[in-house]
């Protein structure tokens, strides 16, 4: 099933990569060109982009032990926003990288605000109000930031890349997300067995010698660089990672830590069509309207779905 | 019989003072104390959950600085809880105590504990019982030195009691130590060695004839002829 995943990305990405054709009639040279410095960073944003949300959303709810959790419900997306808006409006900083740490430096921050108010393990109602506050705050913060930078068109600018948009983004802006997204996606990736043991209770993780505030520490940290790093270039993408782990559990049957590879890859797979989508519209619609669009039933869906006691 | 277990000072704040216990290879044991004695909080004390203190021992080896293989071999722990957070396959679930694929194994737990029928549910379709079954399958599937069992009796119809408690002398014989929370004082005579508990500390220790006469002061209970009665003063 895997490897059915992994061809769909790949066919996916050909196409993301090679449509339109419109570049057909150009010269070979100006072709290739515009191919490696338009087509192809974005086109390992989006595939990057949501493999990460779609990894560290699955890693995220193995540690909270709840399907509802995942990188926008529980502020961290909304976190490096704020992160990366504070980097770039107010301290000026214009270097992909140093933004994506801001990013990094956001989402972490939001996600231990977070934990301070739900505790590990959090029951639904804890985590949903929790992460509802911290995105609620860091909206607000956002909004400020904007409206006091320096800038009179700051709010302008950033409307189109917080809303999620993956257009006209250069390959150093690509490295700076995906680079840190990769690392610390693989080093989630290797947890996958010891967040199944999690299953079992955090008790029995620890009487095997895993620590369960360590394997938090752990979790917490790489997902907020990973998610912390997309943002800052791309923007805030929402509903994927939530969705993309509960498919991906589908996978594992039911093994939420070896669900993470599954889950990036159908989560690369959601946004290779969401942003097909985008593309095939005649407007710029920022790509988290699409998500979101078809993102919310799905969310309601597994609401009632989980209500009527059905598992997931 | 040669000793196996050998805690100091174990502890766990705020619920269980510092104490010291030796185990014996082949021992079944039971933790015997009314609500909030400390049975689960030792069981999780030896089972080193964060905040546990002391140093537990098992075959001489210092827990605390064995890695994850060497544990599953020297202990294993049943929680109070039989809930899991995720649709894992009843299957699935025993072959989680195992460090690699071992089918045969997961096989063999499978028809001892009876849940062929059951081997593809997800757990979380099942009764309390019977989810007690599969998580205990879970907890000795290894067959480590140790069994810590928080309650492995609770929920069980009759039969399935005596069929634990029948899974659970085969694995003494084997040499382990089995060590369970008990709160069915009609099963006291299946254990070597009751550890009676009170507010947290050692309030007894010894084989059940001995300790039986202790049950009025730890419960407020006495024995009948036909079980127990609310001892009135």
């Amino acid at each position: 099933m895997r490897l059915v995943l992994v061809l769909m990305v790949a066919i996916l990405a050909l196409i993301h990569l090679l449509t339109p054709t419109s570049l057909r009639a150009l010269d070979p040279q100006l072709q290739t060109l515009l191919l490696i410095e338009l087509r192809l960073p974005r086109t390992l944003l989006v595939i990057g982009y949501g493999a990460t949300l779609g990894l560290t959303g699955a890693a995220l709810q193995a540690l909270f032990a709840n399907p509802l959790a995942s990188p926008d419900v529980t502020g961290s997306s909304s976190g490096a926003a704020l992160g990366a808006v504070v980097g770039g409006y107010w301290l000026g900083l214009t270097e992909p990288l140093a933004l994506a740490a801001c990013g990094a430096t956001g989402a972490l921050a939001a996600l231990a605000v977070l934990l301070a108010i739900a505790g590990w393990r959090a029951e639904t109602s804890n985590l949903l109000l929790g992460g509802i506050g911290v995105s609620l705050a860091c909206g607000a913060a956002t909004s400020l930031v904007l409206a006091l930078a320096p800038s009179p068109f700051a709010f302008y600018d950033a409307f189109d890349w917080l809303m999620g948009s993956f257009t006209d983004r250069s390959l150093g802006q690509a490295s700076a997300a995906l680079i840190p997204a990769l690392v610390a996606g693989l080093l989630l990736a290797r947890q996958s067995r010891v967040l199944d043991l999690l299953a079992l209770g955090e008790d029995v993780a620890a009487s095997l010698g895993h620590s369960p505030e360590r394997i938090g520490r752990i979790v917490v940290g790489l997902s907020a660089i990973a998610v912390g790093a997309c943002v800052s270039v791309c923007g805030a993408v929402g509903f994927v990672g939530l969705i993309a782990p509960y498919f991906g559990r589908r996978l594992t049957k039911g093994h939420p830590g070896q669900a993470m590879v599954p889950a990036a890859l159908i989560g690369a797979l959601l946004l290779l069509l969401a942003d097909l989508a985008t593309r095939a519209i005649d407007r710029p619609i920022p790509i988290g309207v699409i998500t979101a669009l078809v993102g919310t039933p799905l969310f309601l869906w597994l609401i009632t779905h989980r209500r009527r006691g059905l598992g997931l | 019989m040669s000793q196996l277990l050998e805690a100091a000072g174990v502890s766990l704040v705020p619920r269980l003072a510092p104490l010291d216990l030796t185990c014996l290879s082949s021992e079944m044991i039971a933790l015997v104390g009314a609500n909030g004695s400390g049975k689960t909080s030792l069981l999780r004390a030896l089972a080193r959950v964060p905040g546990s203190g002391g140093t537990v021992l098992i075959d001489g080896e210092d827990i605390d600085r064995a890695p994850e293989a060497r544990r599953r071999s020297l202990l294993s722990l049943l929680p109070a809880t039989r809930d899991v957070a995720w649709p894992i396959r009843v299957c699935d679930i025993i072959a989680l105590g195992l460090a690699g694929r071992d089918h045969g194994r997961v096989e063999q737990r499978i028809d001892m504990f009876e849940l062929g029928a059951l081997r593809d549910r997800e757990i979380g379709s099942l009764s309390t019982g019977e989810r007690s079954r599969a998580l205990l399958a879970r907890a000795m599937i290894a067959e480590p030195r140790l069994l810590l069992l928080d309650e492995p009796l609770a929920n069980l119809d009759p039969y399935w009691t005596l069929r634990t408690l029948e899974q659970l002398r085969l694995s003494a014989q084997a040499g382990a130590t089995v060590m369970i929370a008990l709160h069915d004082l009609a099963q006291i005579d299946a254990f070597d060695r009751l550890i009676l508990l009170r507010n947290g500390q050692m309030a007894g220790d010894g084989p059940p004839d001995r300790m039986r006469p202790q049950f009025g002061s730890l419960f407020g209970v006495e024995p009948t002829d036909s079980g127990w009665r609310i001892a009135r003063a």
